[in-house]
């Protein structure tokens, strides 16, 4: 009985020290650059930059591979943060991995899918739902306004539509032109 | 030499883990809706299955037999296995990053496969040595890889069949695995050991 008891509580604390010794033996150090670049990037996960996705190009920077001006969703804010991380001169965005658009969504005619699955092989964050023959949907919070489900529909039954901001994205439009003078003439005009 | 080539194709094929001795059927059934998934699964277990069929025979011969502490069997060769798991794992993620991201949830599963246990425990039930314990596991992973491969190639084509409706998905894949596990029922007496 006793025996026993010594016996695995041996084997268990043989096992759990090798473990131990091998957790750090076999430690991965992650760049931790590498995970301050992910986060700033957008993680629309749309492959505009030539990279597979966010986190290939993060660790291109981080490399020196590329240069910080490559994401388009990110923006000039997003190149202006890489710039302050990584102690660069912000760029201009390159216009060959896109332009600066509205974010926006994924809409599925759910009347016209046929139901190929081709989409929610596309999507790079699994944001489709659906099933062979079977109608397809989005889900809206997790798509990533990426367009990549687009070339692979046979049917053109998706769109992007501009996303309706969440309130704390929200920008005030600028007033419209009136041709009313601001400022001080404003006044003068009115008691005029 | 022979006796070894008898283990390998009587593990492998007339004495399948998963279609004639039915271990090692959660994963079977589990893992094997995507071929890529499948092939992932069966490299894992190939790894842990022979490693960790070496670990509990050193353990069952040098410690438990000279204690006397048989009874304990089952016990230890679980703490065995979930130790070389988790030794995998580390080792994988040092050093094949890219095969650590295809296994990704399968690694740690393998703990729970019941043909590892399986493996572990008949090598002690039929007296083997090291090497041929550390072959038994090895056929017996080979065999696993092997139908998983199969039965997920044949999953991959039936999902896109025309199968009527009450036997669509998880019943079709079952009657699937029993008409496999009949045909390789004619590997039956090919090695006996």
């Amino acid at each position: 009985m006793l025996i026993a008891i010594l016996a695995i509580t041996l084997i268990g604390f043989l096992f759990g020290l090798g473990l131990g010794w091998s957790c750090g033996k076999f430690r991965v150090d992650s760049d931790p650059v590498v995970e301050q670049i992910n986060d700033i990037l957008p993680q629309t996960q749309c492959g505009q930059c030539n990279y597979p996705g966010c986190r290939p190009y993060a660790e291109a920077i981080a490399a020196g591979e590329a240069e910080i001006n490559q994401c388009p969703p990110g923006g000039d804010a997003g190149i202006q943060a890489l710039a302050d991380l990584l102690g660069l001169e912000p760029l201009p965005l390159n216009p060959e991995n896109g332009a600066v658009k509205p974010k926006t969504v994924a809409v599925i005619d759910e009347a016209a899918c046929i139901g190929c699955t081709l989409c929610i092989q596309a999507c790079p964050v699994d944001a489709i739902v659906g099933s062979a023959k079977l109608m397809h949907t989005v889900i809206e919070s997790e798509c990533t306004g990426c367009d990549l489900c687009l070339p692979p529909c046979p049917v053109d039954c998706i769109e992007m539509i501009v996303k309706p901001s969440a309130p704390g994205e929200w920008i005030r439009p600028r007033p419209p032109d009136t041709g009313i003078k601001t400022g001080g003439s404003l006044l003068r005009e009115v008691s005029a | 030499m022979s006796e070894y080539l008898l283990i390998l194709v009587s593990t492998v094929l007339a004495n399948n883990f998963v279609l004639v001795r039915f271990l090692g059927l959660c994963p079977f059934m589990g893992v094997s809706n995507k071929l890529e998934g499948a092939i992932g699964m069966s490299v894992a277990t190939l790894f842990v299955l022979t490693l960790s069929s070496v670990t509990s025979y050193l353990l069952s011969t040098y410690l438990l037999k000279p204690l006397g502490l048989e009874y304990l069997s089952t016990l230890t060769f679980i703490l065995a296995i979930a130790t070389v798991v988790q030794l995998t794992e580390m080792v994988m993620k040092k050093s094949s990053p890219l095969l650590y991201r295809i296994l990704g949830i399968f690694l740690p599963l393998i703990t729970t496969n019941c043909a590892v246990l399986g493996v572990a425990l008949l090598n002690v039930q039929e007296q083997h040595n090291l090497l041929q314990s550390a072959l038994y596991g090895f056929g017996a992973a080979a065999g696993f890889g092997l139908v998983l491969i199969m039965f997920a190639a044949m999953r991959e084509r039936i999902t896109y069949a025309d199968v009527p409706v009450h036997f669509k998905g998880a019943p079709i894949g079952l009657i699937t695995a029993g008409l496999m596990a009949l045909a390789f029922m004619g590997f039956t007496g090919l090695a006996r050991l």
